[in-house]
């Protein structure tokens, strides 16, 4: 470099303006180790990871608030295990794998709270505990935290729950009934516990343990048949005892804690889909698809197939589809993507729930989804700008 | 013309245009002038003057060292102080002339004014537009004539005007527009003539409703031919060559392929007020319209600056940094292309569209954190890329998948970082594969010529053996 080159390089040179009409031409400007060279671009949206996770928090809040509502105490308690656990868990698995702890992102409060809302509130603590442990560092932290996990991770907790402890995890209190709908007791629909021996035990409103009304229709359709389906039926909905509008708004349902109120659910994903957080095209396809093969069923035989609108409202469809399918991570890159991955979601729903053993379908239906989305992504990657109109990307050989 | 036009992805940052309203003001005298050689694509101009010699303003003191290379003439009358090497935009050593100046500002003797420009043979029009130095003035800063000159076996129909300025903050090529109307629309006009199209289009984004005004009226006195002013879309990228060929005609420009594969060619607002100027003027490029902006600025402007001027006099000129500021970020270019430079000593060159100070408050250093996989920077990609697929893949080298997934095909438009929640470096990933799988094409393609050489040779050996006996 010339000497002069060099001497220009010592900026800045404040002698050297003739003309400059500045206001204060001889402001300090910094030396030149204190600019900042990076990549463009130099401008960011202000979203970030904690910003998601935040929102995720806030759309969750109605359906909590329903769950407190509905179950009381129990809500609360389990609600705070979980979320306590998980980040208990994400923080000592980073100190374990000698990792920054991400937990102020949020995402370990977001497990433990999908997992709370899918426990009974009456589930003890140390099953609560032992949930978090697989959703956190089984479910996440193993494959490298936030971001690789495969799997969604509160679904993989509650799915070893369920297998692990099938009594805990499928009997539920009964949620309280607000007073105004409550009716007198013998009006009350007759409650089954699982165990079949109390089946048509009646019951008054408050918290005993129960069956979700989508457990009374695989009940009744195994040990019942035909037209005496209608008459004994156990399907609530079916002997007029409760209205779609009822289950919707989760009042005489039980259920999982977050599972009961569809209002709440509701709000809370159109918020996260009016922040692009989640993708619509997912709960749409997923429920759309659940209706129509169960809309189908119906048809062809109303007696022993309970309708689709009974199917939408019931079990942990609408929890699984707004929150659990739409986890960013673990679901298809492009919208195409999620339109087969929500598709690909409503078809096992529907077919566990119509002909499998299991009253409920969606944690395993969202679960084998999850592994197919490297192959969706594959499959669905757009043609780029420019190119010839072909699906895919070719297999690398 | 009521439709607005626009193409697939993009964002919308904001747009912070605070100087649009300020008239341009020519910068004055400064008494040194860093001019570098190398302010286009392609091979560093030669120089042509030596220490100690005297220049004049528009002078020409470098010429083109191949093709694709550019005219270089002195910004101002004075002595030519030394030449050596000055840090450019890109971080770069760039080879350069040093002027000082004189203060008479002395001009050269002008190229011969082309006035009746309509009469005059296209190729003599073309060998003005090389001698005057002219270069993309977009950014890019292709070579203007290597533009314009056709190869062979393409036809072009279309002619796109770039008066899009969708880079947020720079405002000049907007007031380049309001305030010269009359000359760029002859530069198109004679664009148009040196192509011999018919379909000439001036895209113009819908934020500088008063820029389409002031086009549109004036473009109705051109009708041979007629010049359309198209409004679009405000959405960046828009200003992409290959977004605007297809928002303006709906033609995809193929994928490694050039305008010219679709029959278009884009062409700058400034380049196409350089091109008239230098030949109705007969004046080469050695100035162009700056913005200088930024919060810490006090008074943000437009400028027309002699090129080889410091990026710290432009500060200067802008009243200077308000109290208490800080720059962080000055960058050369618009928030979502440009280059970050580390010193004020970067001169002004041919493409520098903008000067923009970031204060510290506004830049905000992210911790690259893993892809969330939440599918932004997919529905933002104007290429239609599936950057975060990418950017994990060339985190783990995994050069080959990258290119299979069409890395290749990115414009470096900054949509899918500016949109990433996870603070990812998408562009610096893209980048990285770019000059990964570039380099291993380019091996490849040497190999394969070396072969097909060889195997030339050792046929026209085997030939040359055979001739004698053939002679025989």
């Amino acid at each position: 470099m010339s000497d002069e080159a060099k001497e220009l390089n010592k900026a800045p040179q404040p002698a050297t303006a003739p003309a400059a009409p500045a206001v204060d031409p001889n402001a300090p400007l910094p030396p030149r180790h204190q600019l900042i060279v990076s990549s463009s671009p130099h401008f960011h949206t202000h979203s970030t990871v904690d910003s998601i996770m935040r929102w995720v928090l806030i759309a969750l809040a109605p359906a909590c608030l329903a769950a407190i509502y509905f179950f009381g105490f129990g809500a609360v308690r389990v609600l705070a295990i979980c979320v306590v656990a998980c980040l208990v868990f994400e923080f000592l698995s980073a100190k374990a794998m000698d990792r920054s702890n991400e937990l102020k992102d949020g995402s370990a409060a977001v497990t433990g709270l999908l997992l709370g809302m899918n426990l009974p509130s009456n589930t003890p603590w140390w099953i609560c505990v032992i949930g978090c442990f697989m959703a956190i560092v089984v479910g996440k932290m193993i494959y490298g935290g936030l971001g690789c996990n495969p799997f969604n991770p509160a679904l993989i907790g509650r799915v070893a729950l369920l297998i692990a402890f099938p009594v805990v995890m499928t009997t539920w209190p009964m949620p309280r009934i607000p007073a105004s709908l409550a009716k007198p007791a013998e009006q009350v629909m007759p409650v089954a516990s699982a165990t079949p021996q109390h089946k048509g035990e009646q019951v008054s409103v408050m918290p005993v343990t129960t069956s979700t009304p989508l457990k009374f229709s695989k009940l009744a359709r195994t040990e019942l048949t035909g037209d005496k389906v209608l008459e004994n039926s156990t399907i609530p909905i079916q002997k007029g005892e409760v209205s779609y509008w009822q289950l919707f708004l989760g009042i005489g349902k039980g259920g999982s804690l977050g599972e009961t109120c569809g209002l709440a659910l509701l709000i809370g994903v159109l918020i996260l889909i009016y922040l692009n957080i989640v993708r619509w095209q997912i709960p749409v396809c997923y429920l759309g698809t659940v209706v129509i093969i169960t809309g189908i069923a119906w048809l062809a035989n109303p007696s022993a197939y309970a309708s689709p609108l009974f199917h939408l409202l019931t079990g942990g469809l609408l929890l699984g589809a707004f929150f659990m399918a739409t986890d960013m991570v673990t679901t298809p890159l492009s919208r195409l993507g999620a339109i087969w991955f929500g598709v690909g979601c409503g078809v096992l729903t529907a077919c566990i729930r119509l002909w499998g053993s299991y009253p409920e379908g969606v944690s395993f239906s969202i679960l084998i989804m999850n592994a197919f989305t490297p192959m969706i992504d594959r499959y669905t990657a757009g043609t780029p700008f420019g190119m010839p109109k072909k699906k895919g990307i070719k297999m690398p050989k | 013309m009521h439709k607005i036009f626009h193409f697939y992805g993009g964002v919308h940052p904001k747009e912070s245009k605070v100087s649009s309203g300020v008239a341009i003001v020519d910068a004055p005298l400064y008494p040194l002038y860093t001019v570098p050689l190398s302010m286009h694509i392609g091979a560093p101009a030669k120089s042509l003057v030596a220490v100690g010699d005297t220049v004049l303003r528009g002078q020409q003191i470098g010429e083109p060292a191949s093709f694709v290379s550019s005219t270089i003439h002195s910004p101002t009358s004075g002595k030519v102080k030394s030449i050596g090497t000055c840090l450019g935009p890109a971080g770069t050593q760039l080879p350069c002339v040093v002027i000082e100046a004189d203060g008479q500002d002395t001009p050269a003797d002008p190229l011969t004014p082309i006035t009746d420009w309509r009469n005059t043979d296209p190729a003599i029009l073309r060998a003005r537009v090389a001698a005057a130095g002219i270069v993309g003035m977009g950014g890019a800063s292709f070579p203007t004539p290597v533009k314009l000159s056709i190869p062979p076996g393409k036809t072009i129909d279309t002619l796109i005007i770039n008066g899009v300025e969708c880079e947020p903050c720079l405002t000049a090529d907007h007031r380049l527009m309001l305030e010269n109307p009359k000359m760029i629309l002859e530069g198109v006009e004679m664009v148009a003539n040196m192509l011999g199209v018919q379909n000439v289009f001036i895209g113009i984004e819908n934020n500088k409703p008063d820029a389409i005004e002031v086009l549109t009226k004036e473009a109705t006195a051109y009708t041979a031919p007629a010049i359309h002013v198209v409004p679009l879309k405000v959405r960046y990228p828009q200003g992409a060559e290959k977004q605007l060929i297809y928002a303006i005609t709906k033609r995809q420009v193929p994928s490694g392929g050039l305008p010219a594969d679709v029959h278009c060619v884009v062409q700058n607002i400034g380049s196409s007020c350089a091109i008239a100027e230098a030949v109705i003027l007969g004046k080469p490029l050695y100035e162009r319209v700056t913005t200088v902006t930024g919060t810490p600025l006090v008074a943000p402007g437009n400028w027309r600056f002699r090129v080889g001027t410091p990026y710290a006099e432009a500060i200067k000129l802008a009243g200077g940094l308000k109290e208490g500021a800080q720059i962080a970020k000055l960058i050369s270019g618009g928030p979502m292309m440009g280059m970050t430079v580390y010193s004020q000593s970067v001169p002004v060159m041919k493409n520098t569209s903008g000067i923009l100070l970031m204060g510290p408050d506004e830049v905000k250093q992210y911790t690259s954190k893993a892809c969330l996989r939440c599918g932004r920077c997919n529905d933002v990609c104007p290429m239609q890329l599936m950057p975060g697929i990418l950017s994990v893949q060339i985190e783990n080298e995994r050069f080959d998948d990258a290119q299979s997934w069409h890395v290749m095909d990115c414009i470096e438009c900054g949509c899918c970082a500016y949109t990433c929640p996870a603070g990812r470096p998408l562009v610096q990933h893209m980048r990285r594969a770019k000059s990964e799988v570039g380099a291993k094409l380019r091996a490849q393609k040497a190999a394969a010529d070396a072969a097909a050489k060889a195997k030339a040779e050792a046929a026209a050996k085997a030939a040359g053996a055979e001739a004698p006996k053939a002679d025989k």
